[in-house]
């Protein structure tokens, strides 16, 4: 029996391994705003199922670097492979790429002139095609998830930011998809609202979605983060597990930046 | 006086309730007090604008209705001489003349043509401009497509069916200048939302086309635009293909209105955050359908004050498509007013003081809808 196991293991991953268990592969990756080196020599690789924690002080460019991953931004040196495609000028690649990345805002990103609702099937019908009524019936069961089921037919003006958030996170996850971004998801909500989107997203992460989060929440990051990532003038400068991460941090910029934000 | 010691702690043991506000200005009368009479100086403007109101209103009134000549045949009906008596707006000469004010010269037997493409015509505005009206993407094809063809069939003709050819140059009035308002209309919306896309894209030819084509037709008068399209665009056809005489300025018009109308657009293109458009890229959705879901209804909304100005000014500027011949409303009233037959002092002002409350319930009417869309919008944004 036990050999069994132990054969059946490796197989089962070496069928799927060379592109299905890494979810994002960087690079060397850089990435300049005219004369500003934003990036600098990236490189990271991000399994399935794996959480990441991005964090590092404002101007860091941990935006910048997962925006580089659906593309919002484009880098100037170095592959990104997402999914096993890899990031090039070809739209189509692009597009193939956005449909399997989910991301969430800062700002939420709502469309404020469709109800919830139409928020969340617009992609699904538009991009997917899927049936009008199978795409409500989807935008249901993931807004009945982040627990405003009531509120679908209302428009985004209407809820408050934590609401807003999570519809967010169900527009997104209404696409199925198999990596989601997180830019910075509760640094706009008011202190009461950031732990109805923080649950959401722990019991996102409970069900093995791939993420990758900036965030400043270190509570979050400890309770969920696989790894944490340290970022400062636009370079990876430490990464490490949570535990490690923040018990016994290496680097002087790391330790500097924790002791300002962890008092 | 006893200085009381702070109060250091305070709890407080029921909620106050919500009481209803106290009693403030409002009947007539307090509305006077605030609005009209607030002190000396609004008291003497009050008071110096009733004086003028009061000098003013009345005489308008008299003339356009108390002394106003309802019947008549020929000009005697409305001269001083033959009447004896004041003589105020000679409406005779409108009643008379209202079917050329409203045709032109399109043959009197056809005139059911004019009225069915009215009509047409009516139909796909009350269908677009009612918001609740129901399926309203079927309304958008009939305005766009069904009722252009329609009306140039019942208008030009359409022999094979049996609707005999009526050359343009016999239209005319009102009839000329709906139909070039509405092409105008019709035309700039789609193809000011084209170039003021392509005045955003990224492509640098695509750019520098709409840039020369907005900024050149925005700099120069419309009067140019209308006679280089009367005399030039002939040049630049092939030998032997000619023009409609009514087509050039419609050119024209169409070309002038939608520079305009895109850099209207443009501006509400540019209010909308970048985070619509990353949220609809997010999601995959692709530049048409990121623009025609998102970003276009947003902006299109913003700019509704906008476009309705536009519309209201081209509305009044198809006027000057008389100076190069075309038989609109001001030309046929032009044209009636030196009829002998309507010879009087007075015909003169009617013709005008007509076309004048034709165009001004046109446009003000435009202004009221486009006003009450922005209440509707507003209402809608406090949700």
């Amino acid at each position: 029996m036990a050999d069994t196991t132990s054969l059946e293991k490796p197989q089962v991953k070496t069928s799927q391994a060379s592109e299905t268990e890494i979810a994002v592969e960087m690079q060397g990756v850089h990435k300049w705003y005219g004369e500003f080196h934003v990036l600098r020599d990236i490189n990271l690789r991000v399994m399935r199922g794996e959480r990441i924690v991005v964090c590092g002080p404002s101007g860091s460019g941990k935006s910048t670097m997962i925006r580089c991953i659906n593309r919002l931004e484009e880098h100037q040196k170095g592959r990104i492979i997402v999914d096993g495609i890899e990031l090039t000028n070809d739209l189509k690649r692009i597009d193939e790429i956005r449909r399997d990345v989910g991301m969430v805002f800062q700002h939420f990103n709502l469309f404020p002139h469709l109800t919830i609702l139409e928020n969340c099937t617009l992609a699904p019908i538009w991009v997917k095609k899927m049936p009008k009524k199978d795409a409500e019936e989807v935008a249901m069961k993931y807004l009945t998830r982040v627990k405003i089921p009531e509120q679908a037919h209302k428009y985004p003006g209407q809820l408050s930011g934590g609401q807003q958030q999570r519809v967010a996170i169900a527009r997104s996850l209404c696409m199925n998809p198999k990596i989601m971004l997180f830019d910075e998801p509760t640094s706009a909500l008011d202190p009461e609202m950031v732990k109805e989107v923080l649950d959401t997203m722990v019991s996102l992460a409970e069900e093995g979605m791939t993420m990758m989060v900036v965030t400043h929440e270190m509570g979050f990051a400890r309770q969920v983060a696989d790894r944490v990532i340290f970022m400062d003038y636009g370079q990876i400068v430490e990464m490490n597990e949570p535990e490690a991460f923040f018990s016994n941090p290496q680097h002087e910029r790391t330790k500097l930046f924790l002791g300002q934000i962890l008092h | 006086m006893n200085v009381v010691a702070p109060q250091r702690s305070f709890v407080r043991a029921e909620q106050v309730d919500a009481l209803p506000p106290p009693r403030t200005a409002s009947g007539p009368v307090l509305w006077m007090r605030e609005n009209l009479f607030s002190g000396p100086i609004n008291t003497v403007v009050t008071l110096v604008m009733a004086w003028v109101l009061f000098w003013t209103i009345p005489p308008i009134i008299d003339y356009l209705i108390g002394s106003a000549v309802w019947t008549g045949s020929d000009g005697s009906a409305c001269r001083e001489d033959t009447t004896g008596r004041e003589v105020g707006a000679c409406w005779a000469f409108v009643i008379d003349r209202i079917n050329y004010f409203v045709y032109g010269s399109y043959p009197m037997e056809l005139r059911w043509r004019p009225n069915i493409f009215f009509l047409v015509l009516a139909v796909g505005i009350v269908w677009m401009l009612w918001l609740d009206a129901p399926k309203r993407g079927i309304g958008a094809i009939y305005f766009f497509i069904v009722v252009p063809l329609l009306s140039y069939w019942l208008l030009a003709g359409f022999p094979m069916i049996g609707l005999e050819e009526v050359p343009t140059g016999l239209w005319g009035g009102i009839l000329v200048t709906i139909v070039v308002s509405a092409v105008g209309i019709v035309v700039s919306l789609p193809f000011g939302v084209l170039l003021a896309l392509g005045r955003r894209s990224h492509l640098p030819i695509v750019r520098l086309v709409c840039v020369i084509v907005i900024e050149f037709t925005r700099g120069v008068p419309l009067i140019t635009v209308l006679f280089m399209a009367n005399t030039m665009l002939p040049l630049f056809l092939a030998e032997g293909v000619t023009v409609d005489r009514l087509v050039r300025p419609l050119i024209g018009v169409a070309f002038f209105a939608s520079a305009y109308m895109a850099e209207v657009i443009r501006g509400g293109l540019q209010a909308i955050p970048k985070g619509q458009y990353e949220g609809a890229m997010s999601l995959g959705l692709s530049y048409p359908k990121m623009m025609y879901f998102i970003i276009l209804p947003q902006a299109l909304r913003i700019v509704i004050p906008g476009i309705v100005n536009t519309f209201i000014g081209l509305f009044k500027d198809t006027t000057l498509v008389s100076i190069v011949g075309i038989f609109d409303l001001i030309r046929t009233v032009e044209s009636a007013r030196v009829d002998p037959v309507w010879s009087a002092p007075s015909v003169n002002y009617s013709g005008y003081a007509f076309a004048a409350i034709f165009y001004f319930l046109c446009c003000w009417g435009m202004s009221w809808y486009s006003q009450s869309v922005e209440r509707r919008l507003a209402a809608s944004e406090k949700r």
